[in-house]
């Protein structure tokens, strides 16, 4: 699998350096950090989303996105927003199993995600102007990677799931007593939704979708400005990539210490 | 404030090797500069190619300290006095002689790609266009073709037998400009970029666009546009769907 370096980088007739790169800089941080930070999201949001426990703040309705929908009968009393269709839930299985894939694919087929765990994890470049060890290199043209071509169809289902995490938000204004109130376990919750919609709003396949696909903007000045406003966001795309990964352990982590009564929620109002 | 700086220089052809000099080096100088002072001082046979020493011709791309860079655009005040700074020819191309290269695989790319088709009842002179229509092609039109992004693309900067099969970034964006321009008659934009372009073969880690010295956004704006037209056309059945409902070509 290691690249032979008479050909790649030093193929016939190129200028045989010999030399992997001859940056001096610290090209292998990027591809560290990448690895570090992804690794650990995954670890925390696996071991997270099958613990079934410490998920859901009665008093205020904060319910993580980790276990939202929560449609089972195993579901805490009052979580379940969208009612209980499925029976008990087996040990260890998410209670947002039939979310928690579409967003895993969506992430995974992201043009931004691509580039990172490219990078990072397959080293297909390890950073620009440094050799990748593979011998050989088909891109995105053969199975499994052509699959990458469905994107849009998983941000279809991010967008309904983006929808749901906002009606959490929404039920998040719930007073202690009952009637609307304001906790900062419902601003992290807001702030998480936010980001939410601006990373699934700034994808690539939605700027494709809303005007991207047109040669005659003029024609379609609804769909231009829509695709201003998306454009706008996906100059972002990476900050809200990285941005969302933090305020989802951040909202999770939160829910799970006042759930778990390691503190309580601080009030602002009711 | 001068100093002599130290230089490690590719010389030679694929079998050369790398040089020392050490080279004085004024304040406000480019590597370009420095290279044409090794020249008229030291190694009156250094082959380089240059033109502008502006930024907009795009000869005098080479790597410096492993960057693709364009040499008259690199300042020296961006290392230390004690660095060692070391000038190769593009890595992905065959080296003609010291820090020249054959780009020519580049010229055979950009003969392949079909010219602009105007729809067939209009006449030269009946062209009309929106501003709004051709805003997004008009960064496209940037590009120096100093090939730097196709020399860092490791698609092919990595897998020379890749080269047939792909046509690289810098072609890219010229199959986006077209596909995205209002008056191109062509319906088969998407499918040439697949098929005879190798878009597929992009993994879009961003180096082209990290490298172009004109700051063009090619892989946000050009690459995955593409990719997106790509599956329009190919991939995506819904689309597939709603053209045959509504009888349209594409």
């Amino acid at each position: 699998m290691t690249q032979d370096l008479a050909q790649g980088v030093n193929a016939r007739g190129r200028a045989k350096i010999g030399a992997r790169t001859l940056r001096t800089d610290r090209w292998w941080l990027a591809p560290v950090l990448t690895v570090t930070g992804l690794t650990l999201w995954v670890i925390y949001a696996v071991v997270r989303a099958s613990m079934q426990s410490d998920y859901f703040v009665p008093a205020y309705h904060y319910l993580s996105p980790f276990s939202s929908p929560c449609l089972s009968d195993s579901c805490v009393a009052g979580s379940s927003l969208f009612g209980t269709p499925f029976g008990a839930w087996p040990p260890l299985i998410p209670f947002a199993i039939l979310t928690l894939p579409f967003l895993l694919l969506f992430r995974l087929s992201c043009y931004y995600y691509r580039k990172a765990y490219y990078r990072s994890y397959w080293q297909s470049p390890p950073a620009c102007a440094v050799a990748e060890p593979h011998k050989k290199y088909t891109g995105e043209t053969r199975a499994p990677l052509i699959l990458q071509n469905a994107h849009r169809y998983f941000w279809y289902a991010a967008v309904i799931i983006s929808l749901i995490n906002t009606w959490d938000a929404v039920e998040a204004f719930h007073g202690k007593g009952g009637g609307i109130g304001f906790g900062l376990g419902t601003l992290i919750m807001v702030v998480n939704v936010v980001l939410l919609w601006g990373y699934t709003l700034g994808c690539h396949s939605c700027r494709n979708i809303t005007a991207g696909r047109l040669t005659h903007f003029s024609r379609h000045p609804i769909r231009y400005g829509l695709w201003q406003q998306v454009s706008r966001l996906n100059a972002h795309h990476m900050g809200f990539a990285w941005a969302t990964l933090a305020s989802l352990v951040v909202t999770d982590l939160y829910i799970a210490l006042v759930a778990g009564g390691a503190f309580s929620d601080f009030r602002f109002f009711n | 404030m001068t100093y002599d700086g130290h230089f490690r220089v590719w010389r030679g052809d694929d079998g050369g090797e790398l040089v020392d000099y050490t080279v004085e080096v004024n304040e406000g100088e480019v590597v370009l500069d420095i290279i044409h002072r090794l020249q008229a001082t030291q190694t009156p046979d250094l082959a380089v190619r240059w033109n502008c020493k502006a930024g907009k011709c795009g000869s005098c791309s080479a790597e410096i300290n492993g960057h693709p860079r364009l040499m008259c655009m690199t300042r020296m005040s961006i290392f230390e006095e004690a660095d060692t700074i070391t000038v190769t020819p593009m890595r992905t191309f065959p080296v003609i002689r010291d820090l020249v290269t054959d780009v020519s695989y580049n010229y055979e790319k950009a003969r392949q790609i079909p010219a602009f088709e105007p729809p067939a009842d209009l006449e030269p002179g009946e062209y009309r266009m929106a501003q709004v229509d051709v805003g997004r092609s008009q960064e496209f039109r940037k590009c120096i073709e100093c090939f730097l992004c196709q020399d860092v693309c490791h698609v092919i900067r990595d897998h020379e037998d890749n080269k047939a099969a792909y046509a690289g970034p810098r072609f890219f964006i010229r199959a986006a400009e077209l596909a995205m321009h209002p008056l191109d008659a062509r319906n088969d934009r998407a499918t040439f970029a697949r098929d005879q372009q190798g878009v597929g073969l992009c993994n879009i880690t961003k180096c082209c666009t990290e490298v172009c010295p004109e700051n063009i956004t090619i892989t946000d704006n050009a690459i995955i546009p593409m990719k997106e037209r790509v599956v329009d056309r190919h991939y995506d059945p819904l689309v597939w769907l709603g053209n045959k409902i509504r009888r349209r070509e594409h």
